[in-house]
């Protein structure tokens, strides 16, 4: 009744290929259902296809090039988003870590500002910039301007005091202080805040596109919809998923990797 | 949190105050043009007058209700769901890496997926709202369950407690801060969620409604929504934090 092994010691009796194929047990067997049921109850659907139709959907975009031109669009518009948004949110995010004078005053400014959802901003984009690259990279940079922002500011709040006493000691004026003491020692925690970064650009592209901008994959995605073409739908769809996932991992890594140079232990 | 002394609160309200005088200015002054940026007091008459007779207080209520049920029925979802995989090794080693995969996915993007299931129905938005939002509070419940000490666990089957009692009784009170966490960020994906779903659903609600304002240039009705957007997100954020604070109170020393 009682069980009187440690639980990390039940794991070990599992054989190492079936540890290395668990992770893929689920979305296996999820494809063969699908496909099975888009083949049998649901083969009149336009909304369901099966994973095999979804991967010649693929291949065929791939091949007219549909595939690299959405893909392109949207990570340029992220990633341009993503360098305007930092850009902007670090350098502001270093004045209101360092002067507390500068922070208490805008504090009422960025709460009020901060809670508007990125999306409420396409209709004012699509005015100013119409449709493309501009107005998505705007909203891209206001989404991700704010978190840059605060995590910035708190990377700078939560440096060792002595630091900034031997900066004080040493007379450092304000602009060397800040380039050679200030930066390198928040760089960690900076590419921390980028990597969020990435991911919500990553996001918020997409969206723009699937609520307004004709253009990327989420367009591609929701010209899928409109056609009728199920098969589309679950190879974008599918798409964007492996995308993200490969790029918020690849971030996550470069963070990692970042940080070990520079001798901090991971965070 | 701090306590701002009364020259801060000076300076922080004279800041706000300045950046509105700046809007004034180059709204009055044509620096920018009209067709994008109204002048404050026209965005706030249109404010008022969408609220008091217009349609602007219906779409509120229409937006906030829908990002309040889709974030209830998420945070339900996902508390149960998670506490399920979270209390279980099996579980968590089968399923975790394909909820992981998900978790990066525009929740956005299922809209059109989701249109193609249910059509252009107010279900079909509460359906990807509720659906967006569980990510976040599925998985840190997951990871809040995960995390009861294992001795916790030894004792539990030593007082032969039963495992649902374990869940509600040790699982439940670890995992609350995440679950806290993830729900504050659900209800932000929430509300992304709903004012997207509104713009290409066509729902009535304060999205579509900035949506049409913009496709008529009427810019003053479009900053008048921008700003209740605004705030919706300010209030529900601010009343989670609140809520938040309290719930945790016995958890600090």
């Amino acid at each position: 009744m009682v069980e009187l092994a440690p639980p990390h010691a039940r794991h070990a009796v599992i054989p190492r290929w079936v540890a290395r194929l668990r992770p893929w047990a689920v979305p296996a067997l999820l494809l063969v259902v699908l496909e099975w049921y888009a083949r049998t109850i649901a083969s009149q659907s336009d909304a369901i296809a099966p994973p095999s139709a979804a991967l010649l959907a693929f291949a065929r975009a791939a091949s007219d090039g549909s595939l690299a031109t959405a893909t392109a669009f949207t990570l340029r518009a992220a990633a341009l988003g993503l360098v305007v948004g930092a850009l902007l949110a670090v350098p502001l995010g270093l004045l209101l870590g360092l002067s507390r004078r500068a922070a208490a005053s805008s504090f009422l400014t960025v709460e009020l500002l901060r809670p508007i959802p990125s999306v409420a901003l396409i209709p004012i984009a699509m005015l100013v910039f119409g449709f493309g690259l501009r107005m998505e990279l705007a909203i891209v940079a206001f989404a991700t301007f704010w978190p840059l922002l605060v995590l910035t500011q708190s990377a700078v709040r939560q440096l060792e005091p002595q630091l900034l006493e031997v900066a004080a000691a040493l007379q450092l004026s304000p602009r060397k202080r800040t380039l050679s003491i200030v930066l390198p020692a928040i760089m960690p925690r900076l590419f921390v805040a980028l990597r969020q970064g990435v991911a919500i650009a990553l996001v918020v592209s997409v969206t723009v596109e699937i609520g307004a901008n004709p253009n990327g994959m989420g367009y591609a995605l929701m010209l899928s919809q409109q056609s009728l073409d199920p098969a589309g739908i679950l190879a974008w769809l599918a798409w964007i998923g492996v995308l993200g996932f490969a790029i918020n991992a690849l971030a996550l890594r470069l963070q990692r990797a970042l940080a070990r140079r520079m001798g901090e232990s991971a965070p | 949190m701090k306590r701002l002394d009364a020259g801060e609160a000076a300076a922080a309200a004279g800041l706000l105050a300045a950046i509105v005088a700046l809007w004034w200015l180059a709204s009055h002054q044509q620096w920018v043009s009209k067709v994008f940026l109204p002048t404050p007091e026209a965005a706030w008459a249109s404010l008022i007058d969408g609220l008091a007779g217009g349609d602007l207080g219906g779409f509120t209520l229409a937006t906030v209700g829908r990002m309040l049920v889709g974030w209830l029925c998420a945070s339900v979802l996902g508390i149960a769901l998670g506490a399920l995989i979270g209390s279980s090794a099996a579980a968590r080693a089968w399923l975790l890496p394909t909820l992981e995969f998900i978790r990066p996915l525009p929740a956005s993007a299922l809209l059109p997926l989701a249109i193609a299931l249910f059509g252009l129905s107010p279900v079909m938005v509460l359906a990807v709202v509720s659906f967006g939002a569980m990510w976040p509070v599925l998985l840190n419940t997951v990871h809040g369950f995960a995390t009861v000490h294992p001795r916790l666990g030894e004792v539990a089957r030593g007082l032969q407690i039963p495992p649902g009692a374990f869940a509600v009784k040790f699982g439940l009170p670890n995992a609350l801060p995440d679950i806290l966490a993830g729900m504050r960020l659900a209800l932000t994906v929430a509300l992304i969620v709903t004012v997207v779903g509104e713009m290409i659903a066509s729902q009535a609600g304060l999205g579509h409604a900035i949506l049409l304002a913009a496709r008529s240039f009427r810019a003053a009705d479009l900053f008048a929504g921008v700003l209740l957007l605004g705030l919706i997100g300010l209030v529900s954020n601010s009343l989670l934090a609140a809520a938040e604070h309290r719930l945790l109170r016995w958890q600090r020393p």
